[in-house]
């Protein structure tokens, strides 16, 4: 079992990595990324089975996508903090000439980063390409993925779900961030998708509730009881109720934070709510 | 002049379904992935030889480029099959995001491109999809003109590292490429040598081409024609030495002026060395109902069409 308080204070570090990212180029998507810093922290610290060498060719290891895009200043933090590129890299987000694109990409060779993510809708197709190669090589390990809830309004994900069920990928563990918002305001006032658990199991999926999306513990447990379901000829889902904005109390119970950042003063306060723990960029 | 032996008629889709099948064979990396088109796109071979290697996805275009990407990750050579409407414009965006910009190596392989796949009418006649794909970064674009040749592309794109859009089609046309001849990507291959105009085809227009260079001869024109089976990247070497010496050129293509190969070559002349060019090409319309022959005549992309156009472009210079 890890270190929680560690996991912690990982966390928190994102937190102000992710504040003070976006603060910088007065652009990107802190309410989102706020929200799922436990995941990814969870995720790379604990749950992803990696190579400690950094290879980027896709073999013997668990592999995760990144389906909803715009949360890549928590993907970038979390992946500098777990060691594949330096943390004074964070310094670049959006910048020209950066590799730490707006949206991820591999297109500047960003050490981490499988594949370009953005327009929404297509990350769950390529998990599930990546969980076929992973069968045809006699690779046990599992690919992992995250998409937002408002993402699954994208047509091409209900293919792909379908997809999934019916040619028994169960190799793969799709997490949808639950956090009720997108960018113009509730989900269920934008486009009400009704139960989505219920849609996941009419479609044929093992279906895992994380009531806290939030606390480290609680998504730990979660995802190792997703782990143990994998293998049984259904894909997995794991449904992460979080708050969108998480830590910063302004940025919470709101839309507002989807693709805002915060101005000078804002981010004073956001930091003092997430003091530093090891160290900023 | 030289000229060329149909060695029978055979359909450009079977010449696709033969280099498939023997990749199967010789490549463990490859795998197939068809959009409910099996038979159309003659992927029967591989499905029975490899059905671990193949993946149906259903009516589900979007979804099966994106599968493609991820097949990549961990080193598989995917090759994806549909009609060239649903290869391109219906997952244009998918193309873009998940293999184009993300660099993957997938092959786009797409059937009944063009006016060509005749009665089923303008839904299914993609006669866009050469400008849509030739426009991303790093996307090779392939057009080939008979059996031989696509099936030489099918094994030659597999030996190319990167994303391809290798586009064919439905009829049974002539086949008369050599049965061993090399696909070299990006590589025109001269067809015949002419002094009075240069006619650049690519896909089913060339053995039309052909045709047009027998006509003008027994007219005592002069026809160089170069069968450009690789639109991006072209051949601009072979294109600026062949109107060097015509000084003037006829484009032809199963496919809309704007942003088809006519455009591509009017670029390396106008930067290069200016010339007159005439297009053998549909003009900025859809397609309709009718016989592949019917449509080629009434949309002017025939060896009629491209004699009247060398014509032209002769008085021109």
């Amino acid at each position: 079992m890890p270190n929680i308080k560690e996991l912690q204070d990982l966390t928190t570090q994102v937190r102000r990595d992710i504040l003070r990212m976006v603060h910088k180029v007065n652009s990107g998507h802190p309410g989102g990324s706020l929200g799922c810093a436990e995941f990814f922290v969870a995720l790379y610290q604990d749950i992803l089975d990696r190579k400690d060498t950094f290879e980027m060719d896709g073999i013997g290891e668990d592999l995760f996508f990144l389906s909803n895009g715009h949360i890549s200043p928590v993907y970038y933090s979390v992946l500098a903090r777990s060691g594949y590129f330096s943390v004074d890299e964070l310094n670049t987000f959006r910048l020209i000439d950066s590799r730490l694109q707006g949206h991820p990409t591999t297109h500047e060779g960003l050490e981490g980063i499988r594949i370009a993510s953005g327009s929404l809708g297509q990350g769950m197709s390529v998990a599930i390409g990546a969980a076929e190669a992973k069968k045809l090589n006699g690779d046990s390990h599992l690919i992992y993925s995250l998409h937002g809830d408002g993402e699954l309004q994208e047509g091409q994900n209900w293919e792909a779900i379908m997809y999934a069920s019916a040619k028994k990928v169960d190799n793969l563990i799709s997490t949808i961030d639950l956090n009720g918002k997108q960018i113009d305001g509730a989900t269920d006032d934008v486009l009400p998708m009704g139960s989505i658990q219920a849609k996941f199991e009419a479609f044929g999926w093992i279906v895992i509730t994380i009531k806290e999306g939030n606390n480290i513990e609680a998504i730990l447990k979660g995802m190792a009881d997703a782990k143990s379901r994998t293998g049984k000829g259904q894909p997995v889902c794991v449904l992460l109720e979080t708050e969108m904005g998480n830590g910063v109390d302004f940025m919470m119970h709101t839309h507002a934070w989807h693709g805002k950042a915060p101005n000078d003063e804002q981010l004073e306060v956001a930091l003092a709510q997430n003091a530093e723990t090891l160290g900023d960029y | 002049m030289k000229t060329y032996e149909n060695t029978g008629n055979k359909d450009t889709r079977s010449g696709f379904g033969a280099g498939l099948t023997e990749l199967g064979k010789t490549n463990e990396n490859v795998v197939a992935l068809c959009a409910d088109l099996i038979g159309s796109l003659k992927m029967d071979e591989f499905k029975a030889n490899h059905p671990e290697r193949f993946f149906q996805v259903g009516i589900a275009e979007a979804n099966m480029i994106g599968i493609a990407a991820g097949l990549t990750i961990g080193g598989k050579i995917p090759f994806t099959g549909t009609f060239a409407n649903f290869s391109t414009g219906r997952v244009y965006d998918q193309i873009r995001q998940s293999v184009a910009y993300s660099g993957k190596n997938v092959k786009i392989c797409a059937s009944h491109a063009g006016i060509t796949l005749g009665e089923d009418g303008a839904t299914h006649q993609i006669l866009e999809d050469i400008g849509l794909m030739k426009m991303l970064p790093g996307m090779t674009v392939i057009n080939t003109c008979d059996y031989n040749q696509t099936k030489a592309a099918t094994l030659a794109i597999a030996e190319h590292n990167g994303p391809v859009y290798l586009r064919f089609g439905r009829p049974k046309v002539a086949n008369f490429t050599p049965v061993d001849q090399k696909f070299e990507i990006g590589k025109a291959v001269q067809l015949t040598e002419g002094t009075d105009v240069t006619i650049i085809a690519t896909g089913h227009l060339v053995w039309e081409a052909l045709e047009a260079a027998k006509t003008l001869h027994a007219e005592g024109i002069s026809a160089e024609v170069i069968n450009i089976h690789t639109i991006k990247p072209l051949d601009n070497e072979a294109i600026l030495k062949s109107v060097a010496k015509t000084g003037c050129v006829v484009t032809a293509e199963e496919h809309n002026y704007l942003g088809g190969l006519g455009e591509s070559v009017s670029r390396v002349l106008v930067k290069n060395n200016p010339a007159p060019q005439e297009f053998v090409a549909t003009n900025d319309t859809f397609g309709e109902s009718g016989t592949p022959a019917q449509l080629m005549e009434k949309y002017g992309l025939n060896a009629k069409a491209i004699v009247e156009a060398s014509k032209k472009v002769i008085k021109r210079k």
